[in-house]
């Protein structure tokens, strides 16, 4: 009867078992372009015939940006089940790879995913095994390891919600991300 | 577990916990989980519930949440006490007979007295219709609080003698729900009342394991934009990092000493399984493979692992020594079985297999190294045992939402609970608790 008791006072701690809030991160520093833009506009405003080399200055200095840079194509698609680079990604990988080993001090983060079929814990795995995969393909391209982080999202943060195979082949990607992006 | 209960310093320490662990309970459970049974089996016992006298002074039925629980066990069917007058409270005052006619092999009666404290006296026994005598009788004084969770302990009760298997309703459920970008880890009864947040966080949790003491939670968290293992107590709140290591950290999974875990690390690699103390300390490589091993399960004897591995060229399961060394393929049906899990008593495992593109869940006995799929939706996954062996929980998906589904281990009865809002998946069923 005490041990009823007890017990059924210990079920009730359990139940009621201390919530807590998670507080983010700070996230990793990003890079301050407020300055730039600062005396951009400055000069703008001062030197409003200055207007296109401001521009062509802008393209120059952001080549990951350009649309019509390699550099801009940032995400490898795969199969189900599978972390082969399909050949017709071999060019971007090659593009990142070349831009890491021009710039050594450039660095990036490649966060691999998959579908949302199967294990979370497996597709964790599989996610890490595609960001790895990436990775290995640029070193042996000349980058090098330290310019390279590897994570894994699994299946947690899928890239366009949908449950049939067309969203499935959005889901199932390797993501280059540029620090200070 | 407080094991040193019966001292007087011990219990004043317990009833300190309790009074701030009610302090600290919300005043309504955010998230309910609904029950509707979708199946049933085959023979069910005839039992007949008389409403306990005075019970309606509590604020909720004792005999209604006994009734609810034995009929979504699917093993019992309720006989009506309606027309019997007056409703026998003392084991003295059954009419046997007109039960019987009834159909009732059962009968449950009881009482709900005020004590004067604050407190009630709950008391209720359980006949044997057929032979006039009794089966069990128990006595609980309680808070009008503990109605819920007496409920449950009665409807254990009923369920072990009538069936010979120990109850699991008054056990824990942990799982992981979505709702507004925000994931909480919730722990709730058995039955999807009672919700509790463990923890909340704006990035994902994933994989909560129980502590074999049912005292602490081991999940994993993305807090820090990568995947790290927390252990949480349930009875402080207080949480630490266990594995933090370079990579991926994943897949916890308690020895049945609770003083080791065996966890997923990519520090080396591939994802590869290690142990590791619970204080974090004397990390030790298990598996050293080509492939991903993943999803270590530990058995009940701590002898040996079972885990998902992909070294053969598909994720298939494997069971190798708890020390590490040389591993023995189980699964050998289909190219993709994965998330193994002991049951309680070590002689099954429950896992997930993809047959023609649906992913259901499994058990493979041991022995006979047969196999049989229990489920039939689309995307079944993540299968816990309850802690008798007789119910598996697991998480499913209906129109895009993610639900949490139950199955009766002989696949008889099926159960689907749902969330009123939101995503639910990643379910874990607790263990019994000691001192019951």
């Amino acid at each position: 009867m005490k041990n009823l008791l007890i017990s059924a006072m210990l079920v009730g701690m359990l139940g009621a078992c201390a919530s807590q809030d998670v507080k983010e991160e700070p996230k990793a520093p990003i890079e301050d372009r407020s300055a730039a833009t600062q005396s951009d506009s400055g000069s703008s405003q001062t030197q409003p015939a200055d207007q296109d080399k401001l521009d062509s200055r802008a393209l120059g200095t952001n080549v990951l940006k350009d649309p019509n840079s390699p550099l801009s194509k940032r995400i490898v698609y795969y199969e189900y089940d599978s972390a082969a680079i399909k050949d017709e990604y071999r060019p971007l990988i090659r593009a990142h790879a070349k831009y890491l080993a021009d710039q050594r001090s450039a660095r990036m983060t490649v966060q691999g995913h998959t579908d949302e079929r199967g294990s979370r814990e497996y597709n964790l795995a599989l996610g890490q095994r595609r960001a790895e995969g990436v990775k290995k393909a640029m070193s042996v391209l000349g980058a090098s390891d330290n310019q390279i982080d590897t994570v894994s999202y699994g299946e947690e943060q899928p890239a366009v919600t949908g449950s049939d195979e067309s969203s499935w082949a959005k889901n199932r990607r390797a993501a280059i991300i540029y620090q200070g992006e | 577990m407080i094991k040193t209960a019966s001292s007087s310093t011990a219990r004043a320490l317990l009833q300190a916990l309790l009074l701030f662990a009610i302090a600290i309970m919300p005043l309504t459970a955010r998230a309910q989980l609904t029950i509707e049974i979708v199946g049933g089996g085959i023979t069910q016992i005839p039992v007949a519930i008389v409403p306990f006298e005075g019970e309606q002074a509590l604020p909720q039925s004792i005999t209604e949440v006994v009734t609810e629980d034995l009929l979504r066990s699917g093993l019992f069917k309720t006989v009506p006490a309606s027309g019997v007058t007056p409703l026998p409270a003392q084991p003295q005052d059954i009419n046997f007979q007109e039960w019987q006619a009834r159909g009732a092999d059962a009968i449950v009666i009881g009482s709900v007295r005020p004590q004067g404290d604050g407190k009630f006296e709950v008391r209720f026994h359980l006949m044997d219709a057929l032979k006039h005598s009794q089966l069990a009788a128990f006595t609980y004084t309680i808070p009008p609080t503990q109605a819920r969770l007496t409920a449950h302990r009665i409807a254990d009760v009923i369920y072990e003698k009538l069936t010979g298997d120990r109850g699991v309703f008054s056990t824990k459920i942990a799982y992981v729900s979505k709702q507004d970008r925000k994931y909480r880890l919730q722990v709730a009864d058995a039955d999807g009342y009672g919700a509790e947040t463990v923890v909340t966080s704006n990035e994902p949790l994933i994989s909560a394991a129980w502590s074999p003491d049912g005292t602490q939670l081991a999940y994993v968290s993305f807090e820090r934009k990568k995947p790290i293992i927390f252990l949480q107590s349930l009875l402080t709140g207080k949480r630490s990092v266990l594995a933090n290591f370079k990579g991926i950290n994943s897949a916890p999974s308690w020895a049945p000493d609770g003083k080791k875990l065996a966890i997923v690390l990519t520090k080396d690699g591939n994802s590869q399984i290690y142990s590791i103390t619970a204080d974090g300390s004397g990390l030790q490589r298990l598996t050293i493979s080509s492939g991903i091993d993943t999803e270590p399960s530990w058995s009940p004897d701590g002898r040996s692992i079972i885990f998902t591995s992909d070294r053969g060229g598909s994720p298939q399961i494997y069971r190798m020594p708890a020390s590490g060394g040389s591993a023995e393929r189980l699964t050998f049906e289909g190219n993709y079985n994965v998330s193994p899990h002991f049951s309680p008593d070590g002689r099954s495992f429950a896992f997930v297999q993809r047959n023609d593109g649906r992913f259901n869940v499994a058990v493979q006995d041991l022995n006979s190294r047969q196999s049989q799929v229990l489920t039939e939706m689309r995307l079944d996954e993540s299968p816990s045992f309850a802690p008798n062996g007789k119910i598996l929980l697991y998480a499913s998906e209906v129109n895009g939402r993610g639900i949490l589904a139950a199955v009766s281990s002989d696949g008889r009865v099926k159960q689907r609970l749902s969330i009123e809002s939101g995503d639910v998946r990643e379910p874990a069923w607790g263990p019994f608790l000691r001192n019951q």
